[in-house]
C-alpha cells in the first residue's frame, strides 16, 4: 500500500471521500506509476476496438440464438420452396410454348407443302422434271380440237402433273380448246402446227396413255394424217405461267 | 491522466490500423477483452479504496487474460467451449457488477 505518500494527510476535509479526491488528484498529477497502467489500458481498448468492429463486418448468423436460426432457416426454406414451384411453373410454361411453337411451326410446313402442291396444280409456278415431249406435226390433213383434247384428257387420267403447249401456253384447270382458222385457239390464243405439247409426270404411265391401240397417236397418224414424235426426256422445263384466278361465285363449303 | 490517454490511444491505433483479427484467435478475443474489463473495474475500485498497486494490476490483467483464454481453450478442447465461454462471461460479469458498485458508492455515496 504505498499508495499514500507520507506527506499527504489522509484528507483535510474529514467529510469529504478519500477516493474521490485520489481520483481528482490521479487525473490533475499525473504519477509515473499510472505508466503501466496506461499500457495495459492501451492494449484493452486496441483489443477492444478489434473486436467491436470484426463482430460488427462479421456480419453472419454467429451472434443469432437456436431459435433466431430456426427461424432464418425456416424462412430460407419458405422461399426456396416458393422459387422451386416459380421455376416448375415456368418450366411448365416454357414447354407449352415450345410445343405451341413446333406445332405452329408443323401447321406452317404442312401449308407451305400444300400451297406448293396446289401451285403446281394450278400452274402458278415453273416446274421441272421428268417427263415427254410430244409433236403432233400437220402433215396431209387438219388436227381436229377434240383428238388434241382427247390426248390432253388421256395425259391428265395418267397422272401428268404440268402440262404446256408450244412451250409458251400453261394448261390448268380452266384450260380451253377451239377451232380456229389456220390453227387451234387454246384459251383465246392462236396455236399452229407443229403442236409441242410438254408434259411432266411418270412416263411410262404417259407413254401407255397416248399409244395403245386406237389411243391418241393412232387417231392423229392414222385419222387425221399428222406426224406425232414422243420423246421421254429426263428433264422438262416448264417456264409458263397461269394467272391466278380468284373464284367469284363458289365459295368453300365447310357443311358435314 | 496518463492512463485515459493510454485508453484513447488504444482505441484511435485500433480504429487506424483495424486489424483483422486471426481465425485461430477469434473465439478468445471477446473473452479476454471481458477479463481485461473485469481487471481495470477491480483495479479502479482498488485505487478508490486507496488499496491501488501497479504490480498487482499489471499481474491481475495479464492472469485474468491468460486464464479466461485458457479456459476458452480447454473448453474448445473438450468440446464444451460455447459453455464454458458462457460460464467465463457469467463470472466476469457478476464480477464487474460488484466492482462497478463499489465504485459507484465511492463516487456518488450511493
Amino acid at each position: 500500500m504505498p499508495e499514500q505518500p507520507a506527506d499527504e494527510p489522509v484528507s483535510p476535509a474529514t467529510d469529504a471521500d478519500p477516493g474521490r479526491d485520489r481520483l481528482q488528484r490521479a487525473l490533475l498529477r499525473p504519477s509515473r506509476r499510472q505508466g503501466v497502467v496506461a499500457v495495459l489500458l492501451a492494449v484493452l481498448g486496441f483489443a477492444f476496438v478489434v473486436q467491436v468492429r470484426d463482430t460488427q463486418a462479421d456480419d453472419t448468423y454467429a451472434g443469432l440464438r437456436e431459435s433466431d436460426l430456426i427461424q432464418v432457416f425456416d424462412g430460407l426454406t419458405g422461399t426456396s420452396e416458393r422459387a422451386r414451384r416459380e421455376v416448375e411453373r415456368l418450366e411448365a410454361r416454357r414447354d407449352e410454348l415450345q410445343d405451341e411453337s413446333s406445332a405452329r411451326a408443323a401447321a406452317l410446313d404442312e401449308a407451305e407443302q400444300r400451297a406448293r402442291t396446289l401451285n403446281i396444280i394450278a400452274g402458278l409456278v415453273p416446274v421441272s422434271g421428268p417427263g415427254l415431249r410430244i409433236t403432233i406435226t400437220e402433215t396431209d390433213g387438219r388436227v381436229s380440237v377434240g383428238s388434241l383434247l382427247d390426248t390432253v384428257q388421256e395425259l391428265r387420267t395418267a397422272g401428268a402433273e404440268a402440262m404446256e403447249f408450244n412451250d409458251t401456253y400453261r394448261l390448268g384447270a380452266q384450260s380451253s380448246f377451239e377451232n380456229a382458222t389456220g390453227g387451234i385457239e387454246l384459251e383465246g390464243n392462236l396455236l399452229e402446227s407443229p403442236y409441242v405439247l410438254e408434259v411432266i409426270g411418270d412416263q411410262h404411265n404417259l407413254k401407255t396413255a397416248l399409244t395403245f391401240s386406237d389411243g391418241p397417236v393412232e387417231t392423229f397418224e392414222l385419222d387425221e394424217g399428222a406426224t406425232v414424235t414422243v420423246e421421254e426426256l429426263d428433264s422438262i422445263e416448264i417456264e409458263s405461267v397461269r394467272e391466278a384466278v380468284r373464284p367469284e361465285i363458289a365459295e368453300p363449303f365447310d357443311g358435314q | 491522466m496518463i492512463a485515459a490517454l493510454g485508453l484513447l490511444i488504444g482505441i484511435i491505433a485500433g480504429l487506424v490500423f483495424a486489424p483483422d483479427v486471426p481465425v485461430s484467435l477469434q473465439p478468445y478475443l471477446p473473452i479476454a477483452v471481458v477479463a481485461a474489463l473485469d481487471a481495470v473495474f477491480g483495479g479502479a475500485r482498488a485505487y478508490l479504496d486507496g488499496i491501488f498497486d501497479d504490480k498487482v494490476f499489471v499481474v491481475s490483467f495479464v492472469s485474468n487474460v491468460v486464464i479466461a483464454a485458457g479456459i476458452v481453450y480447454l473448453g474448445d478442447q473438450l468440446g464444451v467451449g460455447g459453455q464454458l465461454t458462457t460460464g467465463v462471461i457469467v463470472v466476469l460479469g457478476i464480477r464487474i457488477f460488484s466492482n462497478v458498485a463499489a465504485i459507484r458508492r465511492h463516487v456518488f455515496h450511493a
